[in-house]
């Protein structure tokens, strides 16, 4: 019900909205909650387990019970907050976890149940038959389970991530807030007071106070406005601070336009880096309800709840309400509601010793021992010395105390301390350097205590940072001192809740001591308590307190848990905004890439580059023909490609050759300049990392090339060797992937396409194999390189990135006037695959030099790292498993990277695996398949027949051990 | 997590990756011990401890941060060109 | 007192009053047979197979916290037998086959859900790898099926085949893979030792390790000396410091491990779904929570808190694999403390200290080992020869070479 004079949302702007399929008017500045309830709505949902009506408990975002389902279709958006959700033209807002409908809801036979699903049931049967755990059980468990839903459809809202820095954080934007921020303010500081609400002014906005004489919520207008006023001052309203990280790294959730109808292409939600250098935490307290019989039936709320909604919505949330507490703060319920004419009917007060209040039926030293009503409170049973009696109520404001809000102040792993002067868990002082918590967040609870609370952690902060105190005058508030007596639990028959969400009562937190689940931990863990999306924030202290009753200890040594990020749940599409499709990973792509598109060729991924799978031509349709065509050739004419994605390092300095000694096993310092070898790196540990050439440019100077997917690593390491390992040698190193676009020419016809495309044709004796030089190519700068992955005759042509397109569409048009053109990866893995050149199928990590037959790389004159440890037992056992090559020479012809190999005649078991295919692929040039493995004593064991099973496909080849070199074994072709 | 880089100032954490224990490499004909214990045996505090870093999505410089594993505090960084936590 | 269904009937008839205590809440004696260092997942699993299979009674867990407040109650539950290399492969085969039977065996429900674990595969190269590993557990009778594309879309259509940065191109199915739930498994352990007579003792923290003469005697702990033939020293995310009090030093560096869950949402992940190209892996629990993880932190912290940036990493996989999902929102990350070795594979052995055992490394593949790790542990310390299907974790193989090294990531121990 409205009440009328009340309430600060915007009369004039009624908005129309739905929930449940009904439609409903509120005004502009109403919660789906506020509008709801002055609609007389009292029914949200259902609780998770039990399935019990549940209405409106808070007016925050801690609110357990009144969760909805947000918008339809894709855009439909689980467990939102009716308390947070603003409410907007158009909103369309639906009751979640029931069937067939709110009101008469099939699985509240669940609640009948209730004695049989005590906390941990579950673990104690569904235990037999068996099969029946997947088959039945536990389908019907997660049917039931679970709140919301999601749409299943992809969530095609927008997000954003962005930065921001400040010199002082100050969250929360409520009397200790805004003092806070005002005096680091006007020290002229960097300051970011983040809230999350629509508005500044914390509990003052749910209040009926005076500040210095006037309504309070003036007060707040007049230093939002002076903080608005300040350049150094940045205020982010409806935006929660999630996560406290360490080095002063806060995260934030700024909801951006999910208040709004039509965001068009604004972000719906921002999620905030913040990097502070301090922090003062103003977050305020949260009511704490208290545990009695039927304290979860809609209509049941927080008393400060019930002073927001009439204070800041206008709304007095029944008609016939009703105020259980054990405070002077409780009763100003009552007060307020009297004051704006809502009917009290009852004032129960815990306290024996308090006076009667002159204006309400008041019930001193007595207790709320039970509630009727189906769908929504319609009575109470009030008992107390002189008896008991049921009052009709369509409301109960309870409020047992307040426990200060120092979730974020957890985060970095600080215990929060027992104050037993205000009965409360506060933030341990002190723990954390730079980080100041003022106002209701430290314990102080008083409108006066929490702006001078403010203001003095603001100066501490000020003070740290070396920055000047601004003089502030004195205020005038409200100052009534907290309550140091707590209420936790009426001692009445009946079920009383604790966590509403997980529908979790005292009579679970006793069953759980009574099994001996008595530690904090353990009593969670059973009960479910504290796990559900409210993570227990107006439950957690009360099960403590119940905890501590049950087994005989104070609240202190029973212990609180641990809070962790988020304070609320965030989006998982608003943190992970950057991810989304290809977002996700940057996307590295060749010199050549739109030549390579522009012929048609298919990407695939390495590493994060693109490159060409193949390059179809017409009448191709499988990308085998392409292949095969492709690998014909280059053996046959010439073929092209980009290799521009093999890692490129220059190594420049007096000592280039000594560090190139040091790094590979075999030795560079003896290499001519104008000359390439090739070069294999170890790690440590004595393991092959990477292969590659490594070029003599100069005296000093040398180029090496990486394979494409280790660069990154192979750079970082070479990196690790200067600087850790040698930092007193005279050493440049520079990366240049990214710089040089490089071209393998290859065939028996490459010296006519690299001739077309050089300034100055070479001859083959010019440029013997493994040689280099400085080349004019195309009028450009560049380098020529005679190496060769194919096994043909080869050239690499380096030329700067920016020539890279040109020059292949050049090479490629030549190529094919020649009978050759490009090739791409999988003609690339062929063609080294019949050659026995190595790729990290082979180098898996696992392999030593020996087992890839490189034994002899392996340099007995010098220290090179990872010669040490290549000498340990199990790399030189005489059992490892060694590269071969593998034909086929039964029935079954096709061969699989992945296969396992057997003993002919031998048991399919894993004791009898006795090495693995690397590699695979058909050959075009010797008309079958051919595969790489490493073999268990591989090298003795040439010409044995070995089977190679590969199950998940079904492959069951026989093959002959033959070397890993299938073609040209001699290397003539190559190097004539 | 912040480190200060020296060369670069302070940055995100997401700028560095992480090697491991800042320790001297053995000398060739060290015992096989020295050699365990360089690549695999480590103090592995709950406190002060002094490890390797890279700054490789910055200056490249690798560092060696002292700071405490069991609350993040960081009491220093230095280059490892110039630090003698990592020399023999 | 046994658990039933039909105990749940009648105990709810009658109030629930009469549930026993799970455990009971011992004082330490002063000499054990043997003395547990450690109350989690492992150590109670090993106090259970000590009792049961070598019928040994005279033993003590000690516990510096509550039971199963280690790594056993903060990972993301899966349990799974793929791992390809000889050592792993035979060791998480038995495992699995321990789950399979073990609410029988422990007459408590630890929810054991054979929801199936896919991997994916997002190139030619990793399709091989997953065919490699598929082989291994093919061969050991475990069950692995290759999906292509098709085949992954009917199981799971919600993934983002057509946008995602790495393309989806199949997934090796492991179908006896899934999940169970984690706290269960220890509380169902410790019930089960604790009912044979095992002294599981609580808020107990050991501050060092009697040794005379090379062997071990006992320990100091918080509640005074106790007196012990044999020690094990079973304490993921605190190995390196007890066994510092033994005087050793292990090839064992500790990480943070951060994990994730949601608000309760109805069925929408309906298997254990492993994102290769981003680490990332997923599933949902019976609660309604979808519980999710990433890669290590990839600095030593002992913190148990995880930074910003993997979180945002970690939440980035998940929209660019199931953007289905970036509606769901998290409620809650922890960090759990992983004790990474050299090779990413454990340790379980004798120590050089007489009597003295160690179980220990088990890098983030901990949950999933905790039955057989319990069974091979016992049988070591109860007959003094390893286990056969734990022969290969021995402590020296760093220093001989004989590495279980699954990912060939080298010897720097966060790269597992």
């Amino acid at each position: 019900m409205r009440v009328d004079g009340r309430g600060l949302v915007d009369r004039t702007r009624p908005v129309r909205f739905s929930f449940d399929g009904r439609f409903y008017e509120g005004y502009q500045g109403d919660t789906l909650a506020s509008a709801l309830l002055a609609n007389g709505v009292r029914l949200f949902g259902r609780s998770f387990k039990y399935h019990r009506p549940r209405g409106v408990f808070t007016a925050g975002s801690e609110e357990p019970n009144a969760l909805v389902t947000v918008g339809r279709g894709a855009e439909q958006t689980p467990n939102i907050r009716a308390t947070v959700q603003e409410i907007f033209a158009g909103l369309e807002a639906r009751s979640q976890n029931r069937w067939p409908s709110l009101k008469y809801d099939l699985l509240a036979a669940n609640d009948v149940l209730s004695p049989f699903l005590s906390a941990g049931f579950y673990y104690k049967t569904f235990m037999w038959p068996r099969s029946f755990w997947e088959k039945l059980y536990e389908p019907l468990i997660r049917r039931a389970a679970g709140l919301g839903a999601l749409s299943g459809a992809p969530d095609r809202g927008v997000y954003d991530t962005a930065w921001a820095n400040c010199d002082v954080l100050v969250v929360g934007a409520g009397p200790a807030g805004l003092s806070a921020a005002l005096t680091a303010a006007r020290s002229g500081l960097d300051v970011l007071l983040v809230d999350e609400n629509p508005a500044p002014g914390g509990r003052l906005t749910g209040e009926d106070e005076l500040i210095d004489g006037a309504p309070a919520t003036d007060w707040v207008a007049d230093v939002a406005a002076q903080l608005a006023g300040l350049k150094n001052v940045r205020v982010m309203c409806r935006t929660t601070v999630t996560g406290v990280f360490d080095h002063g790294t806060f995260s934030a959730l700024q909801r951006s336009a999910t208040h709004v109808p039509d965001p068009g292409d604004a972000p719906l939600e921002v999620f905030w880096r913040i990097v502070a250098k301090a922090c003062v935490l103003c977050t305020g307290a949260l009511e704490r309800p208290i545990a009695f019989p039927g304290n979860d039936r809609p209509g049941v709320m927080l008393a400060g709840a019930v002073r927001r909604y009439l204070h800041q919505y206008g709304v007095a949330a029944g008609t016939r309400v009703a105020v259980f507490t054990n405070s002077d703060d409780g009763r100003k319920t009552a007060d307020d509601l009297r004051a704006a004419g809502v009917d009290v009917v009852a004032l129960v007060e815990t306290r024996a010793g308090v006076k009667p209040g002159p204006d309400h039926p008041t019930f001193v030293g007595s207790t709320v021992t039970a509630t009727r009503g189906r769908l929504g409170l319609r009575e109470i049973r009030v008992e107390g010395a002189g008896g008991s009696q049921w009052i009709k109520a369509d409301c109960l404001a309870v409020s047992g105390g307040w426990n200060p809000t120092l979730h974020l102040a957890s985060h970095t792993g600080a215990r929060p301390v027992w104050n037993a002067a205000i009965a409360s868990f506060v933030p341990s002082p002190g723990a954390l350097l730079g980080f100041e918590v003022a106002g209701a967040a430290a314990g102080v609870f008083s409108t006066k205590g929490a702006i001078k609370s403010g203001r003095y952690r603001a100066k501490l902060i000020l003070e740290g940072l070396g920055a000047k105190v601004p003089r502030q005058g004195s205020v005038e508030a409200d100052d009534t001192p907290p309550s140091a007596v707590a209420f936790w639990q009426v001692p009445a028959k009946g079920r009383a809740w604790i966590d509403l969400q997980n529908d979790v009562t005292v009579k679970d937190v006793e069953l759980a001591a009574r099994e001996n689940y008595a530690s904090a931990e353990h009593m969670k863990r059973y009960t479910t308590l504290g796990m559900a999306p409210d993570q227990g924030k107006s439950s957690n202290v009360l099960a403590m307190a119940v905890l501590a009753a049950q087994t005989g200890r104070s609240i202190a040594q029973t212990g609180t848990t641990t809070f962790r990020p988020p304070y609320s749940p965030v989006a998982i599409g608003a943190m992970g905004a950057n991810g989304k499709g290809r977002r996700f990973a940057a996307e590295r792509l060749t010199p050549s890439h739109q030549a390579a598109l522009d012929r048609g060729a298919p990407m695939v991924e390495v590493g994060l580059w693109l490159r060409p799978s193949y390059f179809p031509r017409t009448g191709e349709t499988t990308w085998r023909q392409s292949c095969d065509r492709e690998v014909a050739m280059v053996r046959k004419a010439v073929g092209v490609s980009d290799v521009s994605t093999l890692g490129k390092i220059e190594v420049h300095g007096k000592n280039a050759a000594q560090f190139l000694d040091f790094v590979y096993t075999n030795k560079m310092s003896s290499l001519k300049v104008g000359r390439a070898r090739y070069g294999l790196m170890l790690r440590e540990d004595g393991f092959v990392m990477d292969d590659g050439t490594c070029a003599r440019i100069g005296r000093d100077r040398y180029v090496l090339t990486t394979t494409t997917a280790a660069a990154g690593a192979v750079m970082a390491h070479l990196e690790f060797v200067q600087q850790v390992l040698r930092p007193d040698w005279d050493l440049r190193l520079l990366s240049a992937t990214d710089h040089w676009a490089q071209l393998a020419v290859t065939g028996p016809a490459a010296l006519e396409t690299v001739n077309h495309l050089l300034d100055q044709p070479i001859s083959r004796e010019e440029l013997p194999f493994m040689g280099h030089r400085q080349a004019q190519i195309g009028g450009v700068d560049g380098r020529i390189f005679r190496i060769s992955f194919s096994g043909e005759l080869g050239f690499e042509l380096a030329v700067p990135a920016r020539f890279g397109d040109s020059l292949f569409r050049l090479a490629v048009a030549h190529a094919e006037t020649l009978g050759g053109g490009a090739y791409g990866m999988e003609a690339l893995n062929v063609l080294r695959l019949e050659k026995g050149f190595l790729t990290h199928a082979e180098i898996n990590g696992r392999v030593t030099a020996d087992d890839l037959g490189l034994g002899r790389m392996l340099s007995p004159d010098k220290d090179f790292v990872g010669k040490r440890m290549a000498t340990r037992p199990g790399l030189v056992a005489a059992r490892r498993e060694q590269l071969v090559g593998l034909r086929p020479v039964g029935a079954v012809k096709a061969l699989s990277a992945g296969a396992r190999l057997f003993e002919p005649g031998a048991g399919i078991c894993h004791e009898n695996m006795q090495g693995a295919v690397t590699s695979a692929a058909f050959s075009p040039t010797l008309g079958h398949f051919i595969g790489l493995a490493l073999l268990e004593g591989g090298r003795n064991r040439m010409g044995e027949t070995i089977r190679v099973l590969e199950r998940l496909r079904g492959l069951d080849t026989l093959c002959e051990v033959v070397s890993p070199v299938f073609f040209d074994p001699d290397g003539g072709r190559m190097r004539g | 997590m912040r480190i200060k880089c020296p060369l670069c100032g302070e940055r995100d954490l997401r700028e560095f990756t992480y090697r491991g224990a800042a320790l001297p490499r053995p000398a060739p004909d060290a015992p096989d011990e020295a050699w365990d214990a360089y690549l695999h045996l480590r103090d592995n505090p709950a406190g002060p401890t002094r490890d390797l870093w890279h700054h490789r999505a910055g200056c490249s410089a690798w560092l060696v941060v002292r700071r405490d594993t069991a609350t993040h505090e960081i009491f220093g960084v230095e280059l490892a060109t110039r630090s003698r936590a990592v020399r023999a | 007192m046994r658990y039933s269904g039909f105990k749940v009937l009648v105990q709810g008839l009658t109030g629930n009053r009469g549930w026993a205590p799970v455990w009971r809440t011992p004082d330490p004696r002063p000499a054990y047979d043997i003395v547990i260092i450690g109350g989690g997942g492992h150590g109670l699993s090993t106090a259970f197979y000590l009792a049961k299979t070598h019928g040994l009674r005279n033993i003590a867990v000690l516990e510096k916290g509550y039971l199963g407040g280690g790594n056993i109650g903060r990972n993301t539950t899966i349990v799974r037998a793929d791992y390809s290399l000889p050592g792993n492969s035979e060791f998480y085969s038995h495992s699995l086959k321990l789950w399979e039977g073990l609410e029988r065996e422990l007459n408590f429900n630890v929810m054991h859900s054979q929801r199936g674990v896919i991997r994916l595969f997002h190139s030619d190269g990793q399709r091989d790898h997953y065919v490699f590993a598929g082989n291994a557990i093919a061969n050991r009778g475990d069950g692995a099926e290759l999906l292509d594309q098709d085949g992954l879309r009917r199981l799971v259509p919600y993934l983002d085949y057509d946008n995602a940065r790495f393309p989806i191109l199949g997934g090796l199915l492991h179908r006896r893979g899934g999940t169970a739930r984690h706290d269960a498994v220890a509380w169902g352990y410790a019930r089960g030792a604790d009912g044979l007579g095992v002294d599981l003792v609580q808020n107990c923290e050991v501050t060092g390790i009697d040794i005379r003469n090379g062997a071990v005697t006992g320990v100091q702990t918080g509640r005074g000396p106790i007196r012990a033939r044999k020690v094990a020293i079973v304490v993921a995310g605190r190995s390196s410091q007890v066994a510092a009090m033994a005087g050793l030093r292990l090839p064992i560096e500790s990480h943070v491990l951060q994990a994730f869950v949601t608000e309760g949402l109805k069925p929408v992940v309906n298997h254990v779904i492993s994102f290769g190209m981003g680490h990332f892996y997923i599933s949902q629990s019976d609660k309604g929570g979808l519980v999710f993880g990433g890669d290590l932190d990839f600095y030593a912290s002992y913190a148990q808190r995880g930074n910003l940036a993997r979180q945002e990493q970690v939440m980035e996989a998940a929209m660019t694999l199931m953007p289905m999902i970036g509606k769901a929102r998290v409620l809650r990350s922890w960090g759990g403390i992983m004790d990474m070795t050299p090779d990413g594979s454990p340790i379980i052995d004798k120590t050089p200290v007489d009597g003295l055992f160690l179980n220990a490394g088990w890098c983030y593949g901990g949950f999933k080992a905790v039955p057989a790790s319990g069974e091979a542990f016992a049988h070591l310390i109860a007959t003094g020869r390893p286990h056969p299907v734990a022969r290969r974790f021995r402590l020296d193989r760093f220093r001989s070479g004989h590495l279980i090294d699954e990912e060939g990531a080298g010897s720097q121990h966060n790269l597992h």
